[in-house]
């Protein structure tokens, strides 16, 4: 077998163990599921005559824009957990069993990722599924879905690069459990739950050159309007900026947790 | 060749130098006890053993391949289970196992029999498919064990693998332990129990503040320490007497209490028909007499000037925390 093939064998199989580790523990799992889904059903319970503000995109219900800021709330969550649950590897010593293999030891990053971004697709689908249960429409098609789906799968690599770099840095769970409300921020100041047309300023500035505006703007576009070959391209363009930061952070991590011990 | 081959090792973490230049030497086939106190130095030595710590001076080889420059071959010849069996609560033994096989590499048929064989060799079949959390202590070194081994390792690194178990548990790593080393396997074995370093080991070290203050076989680090004594347990009042008596037929040690005579006897038994003989002709009557070799714990005393068991009840922690 080659050092390649031996090596994607290895992601896998951490990859694989990453998804079981967080459907096994329910505080890894919930903020995943539950939490976006209970927010994206309070929000288009209580909020859904948002559609009728002058300058509101045009959209066929409040769920169909919604969905894209549960996507987005999931996977940041699911990016989250995802570096909670590798610190409390570090710290009951599971990575030392890892660091201990004859394995490049990159690859134990990129399982935890691949882990990540199972959970990010695992996310993309679920509100797919309660979107089109409750009666949203999916303007893009099959097409569409699988672009949003993969935008959202990489993003959560991408959100899940941060998450490890923060766990290998500081070792220590609750260290990357106290990002959470960071997290909220960040979202809150996109355009995942508000049109940023509608936003007041500072939020509206800050929403403009939020990353994650971009994203969620290319995953939003092919559920209500259709694909866009600009939105799909920013939002590539800003993953695409994130994972790099995260894997350079990652890899920076990596090295201090060997020097370190 | 020497399985494992260590000079001049350091590891500094900021001000405090936790391994402070040792040298050692492991050869094929060995086991080698690395006896010591918490803090010692122990784990901190292990840990750049086996690679997932870096020395800050010295060097290191480990079956041929040097721990910095060649480390992944280094992690292919070793099998390492770590103090706190560091395994996931939330996995089974059976995915455990099989995780570790396609860490090593093996091809997934090959990997799911070797599990399958390593379960059955710790007596875990039963419980394969349990997860881990559910496991006793015991279990949870056993299965650890057998995820060490998965790939057949030349050296197989033990860093206090019975701490913590109950007698019977300890005594099933302890047989597990020599029917590796009857196979081949060069054991490196970190402990801080003196009665598991005299059964297992062929060779101890002995680290105190991260320096190796005293190394040998069992029997040789006894002999440099002294002789067997008596100890005599006398009647009420009757210790001056028998201290008078003992000491015409030999070096009396220092008392452990009021109620002892403790006397060097430098031919053990041959020499206690002789001292009963004596006691008796002055009249004292003897309680007990028990002869006593000399032991690990008199070879640490004898190197560091403290007992083994003392520091540990009042030392808890492990190695220095890292920066």
């Amino acid at each position: 077998m080659s050092d390649l093939a031996a090596t994607a064998r290895v992601v896998r199989a951490l990859g694989a163990r990453s998804i079981r580790q967080t459907f096994r523990r329910p505080q890894l799992i919930s903020p995943i599921v539950v939490f976006p889904t209970l927010l994206l059903a309070v929000q288009t319970g209580g909020a859904s005559a948002g559609v009728e503000l002058p300058g509101f995109p045009p959209v066929q219900s409040f769920l169909q824009f919604m969905l894209a800021g549960a996507m987005m709330q999931s996977m940041m969550l699911a990016g989250n957990s995802g570096g909670i649950a590798f610190a409390v590897d570090i710290e009951m010593g599971f990575t030392d069993r890892l660091f201990a293999a004859p394995i490049p030891r990159f690859a134990i990053v990129l399982g935890r990722l691949a882990g990540t971004a199972a959970l990010g697709l695992f996310a993309s689908i679920w509100f797919f599924a309660i979107g089109l249960i409750f009666g949203a429409e999916i303007e893009g098609g099959v097409p569409g879905a699988l672009l949003a789906m993969a935008l959202v799968t990489a993003s959560a690599l991408a959100v899940g690069g941060i998450g490890a770099a923060i766990a290998l840095q500081s070792g220590s769970a609750s260290v990357v459990q106290g990002l959470f409300p960071l997290v909220l921020v960040v979202l809150f100041l996109s355009s995942a739950f508000f049109p940023q047309e509608l936003m007041i300023e500072p939020a509206k500035t800050i929403a403009e050159y939020n990353p994650l505006s971009f994203i969620v703007e290319g995953v939003r576009e092919p559920i209500i309007s259709g694909i866009d070959a600009t939105h799909t391209l920013e939002a590539v363009a800003a993953i695409a900026g994130i994972v790099v930061l995260g894997l350079v952070l990652s890899a920076r991590a990596l090295q201090h947790r060997l020097r370190v011990g | 060749m020497p399985a494992i081959v260590v000079e001049g090792l350091e590891r500094a973490f900021g001000e405090v130098l936790a391994v402070q230049g040792i040298d050692l030497q492991v050869d094929e086939g060995e086991i080698y006890g690395f006896l010591g106190p918490n803090g010692a130095g122990k784990t901190t030595t292990v840990r750049m053993l086996t690679t997932l710590l870096l020395p800050t001076g010295g060097r290191a080889s480990v079956a041929g391949h040097d721990v910095v420059a060649d480390a992944r071959q280094v992690r292919s010849s070793i099998g390492v289970a770590l103090q706190e069996a560091a395994l996931d609560p939330l996995m089974t033994g059976r995915e455990l196992i099989r995780l570790q096989a396609t860490l090593q590499g093996l091809p997934p048929i090959a990997g799911r029999e070797r599990a399958d064989a390593l379960l059955e060799r710790v007596g875990l079949t039963d419980a394969a498919d349990r997860r881990v959390g559910t496991y006793s202590g015991g279990m949870q070194r056993r299965l650890d064990l057998a995820a060490a081994l998965v790939h057949e390792p030349r050296v197989l690194f033990l860093d206090e693998p019975t701490t913590g178990l109950d007698p019977v548990s300890r005594k099933t790593i302890w047989e597990e332990v020599k029917e590796l080393n009857e196979d081949g396997t060069t054991l490196f074995l970190t402990t801080q129990y003196l009665e598991e370093a005299d059964q297992l080991a062929d060779n101890v070290g002995i680290i105190d503040s991260g320096r190796i203050v005293a190394e040998g076989t069992p029997e040789a680090l006894k002999g440099e320490v002294g002789h067997p004594h008596v100890e005599l347990l006398v009647g009420e009042g009757a210790v001056p007497e028998a201290e008078r008596v003992c000491a015409e037929l030999g070096k009396l040690l220092p008392p452990k209490d009021g109620k002892r005579v403790l006397l060097e006897v430098q031919d053990g038994a041959a020499e206690i028909p002789r001292v009963v003989r004596a006691l008796d002709e002055a009249g004292i009557a003897v309680e007990s007499l028990e002869l006593v070799r000399p032991t690990l714990d008199d070879v640490f005393v004898a190197k560091t000037g403290y007992h083994l068991e003392e520091e540990e009840s009042k030392d808890g922690d492990e190695e220095p925390a890292t920066a």
